[in-house]
């Protein structure tokens, strides 16, 4: 089984270095043109807020986080990293439409785990990722990708602790990817 | 002169329409690398596909030397720009947090949306657990906002903080990341040998 290449029916992906000389360029892009970088993990933010805005106002308004993000004159989903975070899903559509990708819903997991583990996994992680977005003030993209490239001291800082930290636990979550 | 938005060139009644564009490249170039794969990107963690390094550090280097040299000609005013704010400790923290998100999930916020815009249920029920993480930080946000408020620097550049000048950091980057480069060639294709093909 492992006579022949492996991985030698994988979709046509991009160079990877093409991939990162466009993704440079356009943080690049971005700040030139906003004076700010990319984003994603906000967007989530805006709509946990939004959701608890909905639901319970009252809440929502003396909550001591939430509360930042609530101004009167407009919904927290009016704000630039949601409408990021849209084009950032139509974007990937198009591509996915581009390259034959987009398919019925599906599992991507480790040889040796069940799907079941696997989504469970993903919403551990999930989670993690959002509470930790918080106190790094940003995720791989706002923080880690722009902050770093802009020459921010935080954004280097989140960059290494990020993938640091990945490179130790990998060790002792091998079993869900290998 | 850059940035065209906050030094009033374009409207600020753009700012959607460009956050929409933009983020249409963004996740375009995203899923055309691979990244709407949870697997394509853990393989930088076992060695199996260093895609994510390769996109990540190429993508680093080029906007950090682009935005040298659109400064050197004037284009961009760099004290204009958006400095992330360095919080020294919740920081370090919060990225520990996201590194073991990162293995247990296969994602990244931004990548997860790609996963869900081509069918990938991980990717969905991420997004939801990003949901869920950030309601319960804001509903504990009480218990530890001393800590989360701690050990803030400013919005510091590395420059700031060292005296050295960013093109030397630009420089060194580029340095470790050709390294790099070269050195997980190698790597990649010994672990490659070693391991059960994947599909996408």
């Amino acid at each position: 089984m492992n006579e022949h290449k492996p991985n030698a029916d994988q979709p046509k992906y991009i160079n990877p270095y093409l991939g990162g000389v466009l993704l440079g360029l356009l943080v690049l892009t971005t700040v030139y043109i906003t004076g700010r970088g990319l984003g994603a993990s906000g967007a989530i933010k805006s709509t946990v807020v939004t959701t608890a805005k909905v639901f319970t106002p009252d809440q929502a308004k003396s909550n001591a986080y939430m509360s930042r993000f609530i101004s009167d004159d407009h919904s927290p989903m009016y704000t630039w990293l949601v409408f990021e975070s849209l084009g950032i899903f139509i974007g990937g559509l198009l591509s996915g439409i581009l390259f034959g990708r987009v398919k019925k819903l599906r599992v991507d997991r480790g040889p040796n785990i069940t799907n079941k583990k696997r989504l469970w996994f993903a919403l551990a992680g999930g989670m993690l990722f959002g509470i930790g977005s918080q106190f790094g003030r940003g995720c791989t993209s706002g923080a880690a990708l722009s902050g770093s490239a802009t020459f921010a001291l935080g954004g280097v800082i989140v960059m290494f602790a990020i993938f640091g930290t990945g490179y130790v636990a990998a060790y002792f979550f091998r079993k869900l990817w290998i | 002169m850059g940035p065209l938005i906050p030094n009033g060139i374009i409207g600020g009644d753009w700012d959607f329409v460009i956050a929409i564009l933009l983020g249409i490249a963004f996740g375009f170039i995203l899923e055309s690398s691979g990244f709407s794969s949870s697997r394509n990107i853990t393989g930088v963690f076992y060695g199996y596909n260093f895609v994510v390094l390769r996109v990540f550090f190429t993508a680093v280097i080029v906007a950090m030397v682009g935005m040298l040299y659109f400064d050197y000609f004037g284009w961009l005013d760099l004290s204009r720009i958006f400095i992330l704010p360095t919080y020294l400790t919740p920081m370090i923290v919060g990225g520990v947090i996201m590194g073991v998100g990162f293995i247990l999930g296969g994602f990244c916020p931004g990548t997860s949306f790609t996963a869900i815009a081509i069918g990938k249920l991980d990717g969905i029920v991420f997004t939801i657990g990003l949901f869920l993480g950030i309601f319960v930080f804001s509903e504990a946000f009480p218990l530890f906002a001393g800590f989360y408020n701690s050990g803030f620097i400013g919005n510091v550049t590395l420059t700031d903080v060292t005296g050295i000048p960013a093109s030397w950091f630009a420089m060194a980057f580029t340095v470790v990341a050709l390294a790099a480069f070269w050195g997980t060639m190698f790597i990649e294709k010994r672990v490659r040998k070693n391991i059960t093909e994947y599909k996408f």
